[in-house]
């Protein structure tokens, strides 16, 4: 319980007559996973491109607590800086697997580029990273040589996420990581997100629209409508004690199985 | 140890629902409770006057409208939850508090031995813990007559009795300072309604304080230390 990992201040994002996202802040610690939830259009992708530094924000600032120089404002970054975070200590999952991933080159490449990036030229210690991570996002090593564009929907978002996690990353931003997929194949994603991000201690933001999905894996959630946090606390808080009418709207248009 | 380990200080509940004409529900008012280690307090009144609510307040599943409610923590240091950061509830809940309630939210392909053993093994990694756990965790299954063909199962497909089970099982495996139990024997028969009681009992001789809300007031009868009743805290303003 040292310090915030991401500390977000007042960001906000206009779209020519349109304000996406109004001033924002919140803060986040290491290992918690906070949801972002809200109906399309809400802001919640808007907020999630601006702090992971994807797309520039009107204003504000976010703080990331940097291992080798402590809390450093990632806007104030050069693009080189950012991309250097970006491949290393953070991670970001696309909702479509194919913004993500290098749909031509092999699985054991979408793998093992960002180890590259960060100088590893060994053939073997990066077969042998890339054979391990498969094989702990489940998916059969002896595919390692293909490309993830003969993969299935589900295959090719587990790739996606070892990708990002090769480099034992403490944040990672993720866009409706479960939606698209169908629902057996999505448990299947869940629970391995759940357990990847207990073990590595993992921080991350999820943007999801589905409850259920926030429930399982956030402690904390943020509610957003129209541009607006209307709502945050703990996610049984919102969930179970709703206190803004769009939240308690939210809660009760959600179908019990 | 002169604070008691639970404090309720004037607490009411209002419900506000928004999109039914913002009509309000005033569950609770001036809610006034101390509970110290080793007592078992069972929670008394008809449904619907604000027994479970009660309990998920002390929980921060529900927020207060006033008051205050104290817990001491592992570190002899007072929380109020009602103000808390997220952080702190996180970290008062996973060392001392355990809320136990009458549905098993069930995870999906997570077998019941590793459901049950998470809790033990939230903080530390090490190979020796995880056995150690999941040592602790059979110990509980067998306990509580879980088949053992069942226990590398998901409990999805358990029976209601099972799930409840397991439930108590997972909840219960950490010793935690501070029990809350939501009616967690209502769909047991009576020999494992019987294990439940020893081990709330078991809990409550190691120091343990419990709050609790049992259906069946002879189940309650035989693990509390004493009484209250929920109804007395509806004030009359």
């Amino acid at each position: 319980m040292s310090a915030p990992l991401l500390q977000v201040r007042d960001v906000s994002k206009r779209f020519g007559d349109q304000l996406a996202l109004h001033s924002t802040s919140f803060d986040l610690w290491p290992g918690e996973i906070l949801a972002v939830v809200g109906e399309s259009g809400s802001g919640k992708t808007t907020l999630l491109n601006l702090i992971a530094a994807r797309l520039r924000s009107d204003s504000g600032s976010v703080h990331f607590d940097t291992r080798d120089q402590g809390l450093q404002d990632v806007f104030k970054m050069t693009q080189a800086e950012q991309r250097l975070l970006a491949r290393t200590d953070w991670g970001f999952v696309h909702q479509h697997a194919a913004d993500g991933l290098r749909m031509d080159v092999s699985a054991g490449a979408n793998v093992g580029e960002r180890l590259m990036g960060l100088g590893e030229r060994h053939y073997g210690r990066l077969r042998a990273a890339a054979t391990h991570w498969l094989q702990r996002v489940e998916i059969d090593p002896s595919r390692i040589d293909d490309a993830p564009r003969n993969f299935s929907g589900g295959m090719r978002q587990r790739l996606q996420i070892a990708r990002n996690l090769v480099t034992k990353p403490r944040l990672v931003f993720m866009d409706e990581p479960t939606s698209g997929l169908d629902v057996s194949v999505q448990a299947r994603l869940l629970d391995l997100l759940r357990q990847l991000t207990r073990q590595m201690q993992l921080a991350a933001v999820i943007v999801t629209h589905d409850l259920a999905v926030a429930r399982l894996l956030s402690q904390r959630m943020m509610v957003m409508q129209k541009g607006v946090v209307v709502e945050a606390g703990l996610t049984d808080q919102v969930l179970d004690d709703p206190q803004h009418a769009y939240t308690q709207l939210l809660v009760s248009s959600v179908l019990q199985p | 140890m002169s604070t008691p380990l639970l404090q309720l200080i004037d607490v009411s509940k209002h419900f506000t629902l928004h999109n039914q004409g913002g009509a309000t529900l005033r569950v609770l008012d001036h809610a006034n409770l101390s509970v110290d280690s080793g007592e078992c307090v069972i929670l008394q009144a008809p449904s619907g006057m604000g027994k479970s609510t009660l309990l998920k307040l002390i929980y921060a599943s529900y927020r207060a409208s006033s008051g205050r409610i104290c817990v001491r923590d592992s570190a002899g240091e007072t929380v109020d939850v009602t103000t808390a950061s997220a952080q702190t509830l996180v970290r008062l809940r996973r060392e001392s508090m355990a809320y136990v309630s009458q549905f098993l939210r069930v995870i999906p392909r997570v077998s019941a031995l590793d459901l049950i053993a998470e809790p033990l093994i939230d903080s530390v990694d090490s190979d020796d813990a995880v056995k150690c756990a999941h040592d602790a965790a059979k110990a509980l299954l067998s306990r509580l007559s879980i088949p053992e063909r069942l226990w590398h199962l998901p409990p999805a497909t358990f029976s209601g009795g099972e799930q409840q089970r397991i439930n108590i099982a997972r909840s219960l495996i950490k010793p935690k300072a501070l029990v809350l139990l939501d009616e967690p024997t209502a769909s047991l028969d009576r020999a494992n309604t019987g294990v439940v009681v020893q081990l709330i009992d078991e809990a409550r001789a190691q120091g343990s304080a419990i709050v609790g809300v049992f259906h069946d007031s002879e189940v309650g009868a035989s693990v509390a230390t004493r009484y209250v009743n929920v109804a007395d805290f509806r004030g009359s303003v």
